[in-house]
């Protein structure tokens, strides 16, 4: 029994981080989110040629072969770095549930999949999509992720049932949602008869929606150390009445509850993360919790953190906002946490 | 990350097992109240002789002298608690005492005292915050002058739990007047029955003397009571409120009320409605069961790090603060789940569950201040967590 993470995972994780920090400064992600799709589509190769788009994909069909636990931890570096590069959808959900027969083409980059899953997590007015008996998808997906230069996209219809979807195919349309992060593109995709390819698990809904629970989950705590680390680095460096502010008890301690709040979270998400690779019974509940509570205390540590940065955390000269509304998105994606909470009591029989 | 046992520790849970199935007829039940009732101070010397108690104090000192191992012993405190069955002593005698003694006591001091504290024959309290001296311990003022072979005490003491019934305590003084602070106190042992000692029960919001005042007059100890070097007693009591600190905000326990919580709300109804079927209330539950989910998981990895002889920095600074925190929560739910049955009190027909929750209520908002208040463990957390610079000293004017 160990409770820690392995040297290969310290490495994996370690590995990205470093490439992301050499490689994706805050500058580079300030210019993809402004539009520069040219330096998005750099910083998305330079994670394609670590093999991170396999990461879930089984070694024999070319991917890294990875559990969900490695794959948060690298979703984890990406909310750090409020990375623009596709991942949740396009590496860890897809290579966990389409592998077969698309794990080739996932660990390759030839398959990019994006998902129109927020439904699963509850559908607003006007929202929802139907297989006809011919197979064929109609209605509307709103929220859609990574879709960007998606080749193919993961569809929930109103069963929650998963298809699959070309995005080259007739009858569908995607226009973009202006969204407070970004970082990150949201998507109302319509569907008129679209042919899609139903897919035979049953249960692939439900796995979604719990590996996307851990992964929000994981991003959330990548950039909320991330605004930690940054409240800690400007309190040491600030000075206002002669001292360094971090010194001021009323700051020292704003910076200790946002550790105090971090630190319990992260065992939770690992331990979330590992209850589905050991196909625990308990791992939609945790997921459940994990989402529930990153949501919660991302958001505190969010707003502290800019509060640590006085008028300077309000600006967008430094940029903090960007892991602020990384947090708020992660958030708010598939509901926020009462929606998770009322999941996790209705699986305990509580509700 | 493996949360599975080894083959060695599934063996090591069905021994446990077995034990309690053979034994747990002998434990003490609730109402055997007393630190000196003879059901207990028999079941702790059972505990002892099989390894359920004391398990990695050496024999020589009246341990059972096993290896540490951290997952041992949590697997003795699970099935213990799966068991309802109690575990052994936990006094500050055995929890802080101990330790301590074992870190820096004399052999003389180890022979003596170990033993009969772990059996439960000695009892102690912790005589360390004054009136004038609680988040800023050092500043203490009850002094020990020395007189030929004795040192001669004179000051007060406050918040010193269990001072009625105990046999000793271990005490700080200031042995040093005119030593910097932290360099002039001192670490005694010694009777409460030695004259010149007053004990004063100081009632606390619960309604109960949960702790006690002392006051000494010209009391006299003897030099060679002391531990540690004179004038190092800082030192001495730092090693045992790190023991505090690791006792206080167990998240074990936490999960335990939380559970408790859950059934009291599917039981207690208004307008013929379960509690647990108001979902505001119900939101509040699973708020606080993923705070306690994520409290579990960080035990495990602190636990983890300790097995592997690496600190668990952050993970441990914080357990303090966040599980104090978390049980007052806890308490405070259950509470208003309880609604006007959670302000009645002491006794009565509609009281429920004897009034614990109220009482915890109260004694956890007292758990928050005692033992390192919240605010000193956050300038803890800041300070040798993250780095955060020292409060500067005033100028001396």
């Amino acid at each position: 029994m160990r409770f820690a993470l392995s040297e290969d995972q310290k490495m994996l994780a370690g590995t990205l981080g470093d490439m992301l920090a050499g490689t994706a400064p805050l500058e580079r992600v300030r210019e993809a989110a402004g539009g520069d799709e040219a330096v998005r589509a750099a910083l998305q190769s330079e994670l394609d040629e670590m093999g991170l788009a396999g990461v879930t994909v089984a070694e024999d069909a070319g991917g890294l072969g990875l559990g969900v636990l490695e794959a948060a931890l690298l979703q984890e570096q990406l909310g750090r770095h409020v990375s623009p590069a596709a991942f949740t959808v396009r590496a860890a959900l897809a290579g966990a549930l389409c592998g077969e027969p698309f794990g080739a083409g996932i660990a390759s980059g030839e398959v990019r999949f994006g998902a129109a899953l927020a439904e699963l997590g509850g559908a607003r007015p006007g929202a929802g999509v139907a297989a006809g008996a011919d197979g064929r998808l109609s209605g509307r997906a709103l929220f859609a992720l990574e879709l960007a230069d998606a080749t193919h996209l993961l569809v929930a219809d109103k069963s929650g049932t998963l298809h699959v979807v070309e995005t080259g195919a007739p009858g569908l349309a995607m226009t973009a949602m202006a969204n407070i992060d970004h970082t990150r593109g949201l998507y109302d995709v319509e569907f008129d008869g679209v042919p899609a390819e139903m897919l035979a698990d049953t249960s692939a809904g439900q796995r979604a929606v719990t590996l996307l629970r851990v992964l929000f989950a994981a991003d959330t705590l990548g950039a909320a150390q991330a605004m930690l680390d940054k409240a800690v680095a400007y309190a040491k460096e600030r000075e206002q009445f002669g001292r360094v502010i971090g010194s001021f008890q009323a700051v020292k301690h704003m910076c200790a509850e946002m550790a105090a709040e971090l630190e319990p979270a992260r065992a939770l998400v690992w331990q979330a993360a590992h209850a589905i690779d050991e196909a625990d019974a308990d791992a939609d509940l945790l997921a459940c919790l994990a989402k529930a509570h990153l949501a919660e205390i991302g958001t505190f540590i969010a707003r502290t953190a800019t509060e640590v940065h006085g008028g300077m955390g309000f600006t967008d000269l430094l940029g903090l906002h960007y892991w602020f509304k990384r947090i708020g998105f992660n958030r708010q994606m598939l509901g926020g946490p009462e929606r998770h909470r009322a999941a996790a009591a209705k699986l305990q029989g509580w509700a | 990350m493996d949360l599975k046992l080894s083959v060695e520790h599934e063996a090591f849970r069905e021994e446990v097992r077995a034990f309690l199935k053979a034994h747990a007829p002998d434990a003490p039940a609730p109402e055997d109240k007393g630190l000196r009732h003879p059901k207990r101070l028999a079941w702790q010397k059972t505990l002892i002789e099989h390894g359920y108690a004391a398990r990695t104090i050496p024999a020589e000192y009246g341990g059972y002298g096993a290896e540490p191992d951290i997952l041992k012993s949590r697997i003795i405190a699970e099935e213990f608690a799966r068991a309802g069955v109690p575990g052994g002593l936990a006094s500050q005698g055995i929890s802080m005492l101990v330790p301590t003694l074992l870190e820096l006591g004399t052999e003389e001091q180890k022979r003596t005292w170990i033993g009969p504290t772990l059996r439960g024959e000695v009892i102690w309290c912790q005589g360390y915050s004054e009136p004038g001296a609680g988040s800023d311990l050092a500043s203490l003022k009850t002094s020990a002058a020395v007189e030929g072979d004795e040192f001669v005490v004179n000051g007060q003491k406050i918040w010193t739990s269990t001072a009625r019934e105990a046999d000793m305590i271990f005490c700080l003084v200031r042995t040093e007047a005119n030593a910097p602070k932290h360099r002039g106190i001192s670490y005694l042992l010694f009777p409460m029955d030695s004259p010149g000692i007053e004990v004063r029960p100081l009632v606390d919001m619960t309604g109960v003397a949960n702790f006690n005042e002392v006051f000494f007059t010209d009391v006299r100890v003897p030099v060679s009571s002391i531990v540690g070097e004179r004038g190092a007693g800082w030192q001495v009591a730092n090693a045992t409120l790190t023991h505090e600190r690791g006792m206080l905000g167990d998240p074990n326990a936490a999960y335990g009320r939380l559970m408790a919580i859950a059934e009291l709300m599917q039981t207690e109804t208004v307008d013929g409605h379960r509690v647990i079927d108001n979902p505001v209330l119900r939101d509040r539950l699973v708020e606080l069961q993923a705070r306690v989910a994520a409290m579990q998981a960080n035990g495990l990895r602190i636990m983890s790090a300790r097995a592997a002889g690496e600190s668990p920095g952050l993970a441990g600074l914080i357990v303090k603060l966040m599980g104090c925190e978390l049980n007052h929560q806890l308490a405070g739910l259950a509470i208003d789940a309880l609604g006007e049955l959670g302000i009645l009190y002491e006794e009565g027909e509609h009281l429920r569950a004897g009034g614990a929750w109220q009482a915890r209520y109260m004694y956890d908002l007292g758990l928050i201040i005692g033992g390192g208040t919240a605010q000193i463990q956050k300038s803890i957390i800041a300070e040798r967590g993250l780095g955060l610079p020292r409060e500067p000293k005033p100028a001396k004017a």
